[in-house]
């Protein structure tokens, strides 16, 4: 993440007044299950629009509602409220094999009993798309996801990334107005998922197609996305670029969710329009953009990457703090340092192990250090966003 | 392992033999193989026994000429014509709602499915006898004539269990995403089932098809009390007993047999492939 110059961009990024039709469209959506006598909320109201040619991500954790709304686009689940739109379209009522997008399963749903070439076909010949032009389109398919030796296997007898990307070629060989994939990747091993991240945003960059990507991977919705709503409960936390929703949090529980964070308790003793002062537990002043109140009593919030750890006294014009380490791990490429402040509470580091940073230089448990950063990478983060927050990306007080 | 290779480092001799044990999972098995055929090898070999009289139960010398003369008693074949078409249709008729009513029960939520599962089960489980003679008395009631008809209704109201049962069995064990993904790929519900679900039963259907057809052709019981002058070949072989069982019966016996085989053989290599191709 080195796009720190996006850290004070405005981080809410209503989609730009564009010319053509938003690709989908979800205008005050909800989904209210029954479970016995309670009415369960699967999705809060909802308002959504996403770009065509966009890769946008839902990612939130197990039962935030990602699934449910996806399921909603791809017409499996009929929306309790709302309106969901294709291409301007409504198609709220209208039945998913009438629905002009295509979904890639988390099992991927292969049919067992046609070869790849028949399951990569099945979408084109429900058209009534002429034989001739079925069998060019699956082939160049099928060399699309380099499975070009394989249209005559069964899916049984292909491994699970194969399998995976049978799945990927079944429904981009549509070419839908939108392609929706629920955890595409969650059943396949590290190695081979990083490179289908890879795989998948080429892919995407090569069809031109609106891609809707649902997971509960951090890393892969930042590695992949154009836009990514952070969701929870039923409610959408977040919505932004991936280096919007990474440096700057909307919420906690955006900050906790995406990456590590430090959470550092303290009081307000000076708020003014330009920013507030606020006084650690361990006695230090940090400077602050947002305008508190004076008196309150805050969590600042700054990211284990953008602290310097040293011997030497920092500039007074950073945000500084003196500690202790308590623990250095060393992984080769770079070192987790947690350091203690003076009233206990712990920070954790992240130092690459570049150019300038010698073996014998990482500092040893027990050690006093100081760390610093630039004042612009520690904020206050307001608590979890409810329903009122939905969509609205910011949640600066003003 | 240890042991040897501590023997040989240190010169003594390896330890005496193991007595031979008698591995008892193989006894059993062969005997439980052998409970379940010599029944049937015995039929097979008196089918080719060469009687002289009425009289099939000792071993008279080899030949091969009843399988020459085997359709040689017209009533004896009438019969067995009967069961073949009664078998026939009820593989059909109770295969067709049998698959539906499993698809429902495993696949819906719907009132009375409790109840339909326990009805379900009764008929499975009621005594044969009792079925036989409730069935009676309600053909009686209801003005259907014993015969060919009543053997029908009653076979496929007594085989449609274990048909439905077979295909819940599947049913349940299918992914419904797959039929997710076939609406998603466009197609409608009635192209899902023809395209998707049904080839995804089919070993199940055909399973159950082949149980109802194998209960069917050998039922005695309940076809006595239904059948009025329609002799099927269980009643046939029933009533020759008294005179003496011709060797043709060991000989169609010996057919059906082979046929049945053939067909088990035949599901079990076309299971076999589905599910070597299945696993996704």
């Amino acid at each position: 993440m080195t796009a720190i110059t996006a850290a004070r961009a405005p981080v809410a990024t209503p989609a730009p007044a564009a010319p053509t039709v938003p690709a989908i469209s979800l205008e005050g959506v909800s989904k209210t299950f029954r479970s016995g006598r309670e009415t369960v909320t699967a999705v809060g109201k909802l308002d959504l629009t996403i770009e065509a040619g966009e890769f946008f991500s839902l990612l939130g954790p197990s039962g935030c509602g990602k699934t449910t709304t996806m399921r909603m686009i791809a017409g499996f689940e009929d929306a309790t409220s709302g309106v969901v739109r294709l291409d301007g379209k409504d198609v709220t009522s209208v039945a998913p094999n009438h629905r002009d997008v295509n979904m890639v399963f988390q099992s991927y749903a292969l049919f067992p009993h046609l070869t790849v070439a028949d399951n990569v076909a099945f979408g084109l010949k429900r058209k009534r798309v002429p034989a001739a032009e079925v069998k060019q389109r699956v082939a160049d398919m099928l060399e699309l996801v380099e499975l070009a030796g394989h249209a005559k296997r069964k899916p049984g007898q292909l491994s699970g990334g194969q399998q995976q990307r049978v799945a990927l070629a079944r429904a981009l060989v549509n070419r839908p107005r939108a392609l929706l994939l629920d955890e595409p990747l969650a059943a396949l091993d590290l190695k081979l998922r990083q490179a289908m991240q890879l795989e998948l945003k080429r892919i995407q960059r090569e069809v031109g197609i609106t891609f809707v990507y649902v997971t509960h991977d951090q890393g892969e919705a930042l590695t992949m996305s154009d836009r990514i709503a952070v969701m929870n409960g039923g409610y959408v936390a977040q919505l932004g670029t991936p280096a919007e929703i990474y440096e700057r949090p909307a919420s906690r529980f955006v900050a906790e969710f995406i990456g590590t964070s430090n959470l550092l308790p303290g009081t307000v003793t000076d708020a003014s329009s330009e920013g507030s002062t606020v006084r650690l537990g361990c006695g230090a002043d940090l400077r602050i953009g947002e305008t508190l109140d004076a008196g309150e009593a805050v969590d600042v919030t700054v990211r284990p990457e953008k602290i310097r750890i040293g011997t030497a006294e920092p500039d007074p014009a950073s945000s500084r703090v003196p500690g202790t380490v308590a623990d250095a791990v060393y992984l080769g490429s770079a070192t987790h340092y947690t350091v203690r402040l003076a009233d206990g509470t712990e920070i954790v580091v992240f130092r690459q192990n570049a150019d300038d940073v010698t073996a014998d230089a990482i500092a040893a448990p027990g050690s006093p250090v100081w760390l610093s950063w630039h004042p612009t990478h520690s904020y206050v983060l307001p608590e979890n966003s409810g329903p009122t927050d939905a969509t609205q990306g910011s949640h600066h007080r003003a | 392992m240890s042991v040897i290779v501590e023997g040989a480092v240190t010169g003594t001799p390896a330890p005496p033999r193991p007595r031979r044990r008698i591995d008892w999972g193989k006894l059993f098995t062969w005997t439980v193989l052998g409970w379940l055929f010599v029944p049937i090898v015995f039929m097979i070999a008196f089918s080719f026994n060469d009687i002289s009289g009425r009289h099939n139960v000792t071993w008279q010398g080899f030949t091969v000429k009843w399988y020459g003369q085997a359709f040689d008693h017209a009533d004896l074949t009438q019969a067995l014509f009967h069961s073949l078409a009664i078998a026939l249709l009820t593989m059909v008729i109770a295969g067709t709602i049998g698959s539906l009513l499993g698809l429902a029960l495993g696949r819906h939520t719907f009132r009375g499915k409790g109840t339909t599962n326990l009805v379900m089960f009764a008929a499975i489980c009621a005594p044969e006898v009792v079925l036989g003679a409730a069935l009676l008395s309600l053909f009686l009631l209801m003005g259907v004539t014993t015969g060919f008809v009543a053997i029908l209704l009653a076979h496929v109201m007594f085989t449609v269990s274990f048909v439905a049962i077979t295909v819940r069995a599947r049913v349940i064990t299918l992914d419904p995403k797959l039929e997710e993904a076939a609406r998603d790929l466009g197609a409608g519900p009635w192209t899902t089932f023809r395209l998707v679900t049904f080839p995804m039963l089919l070993p199940a259907i055909m399973a159950g098809g082949l149980l109802a057809f194998a209960l069917s052709i050998d039922d005695y019981i309940i076809t006595s009390f239904v059948a009025g002058e329609v002799t099927t070949f269980p009643l046939w072989i029933w009533g020759a007993t008294r005179v003496g069982i011709p060797p043709q019966v060991n000989v169609m016996g010996t057919l059906i047999f082979a046929a049945g085989v053939l067909l088990a053989v035949i599901n079990v290599i076309l299971a076999r492939r589905q599910a070597s191709r299945g696993r996704p």
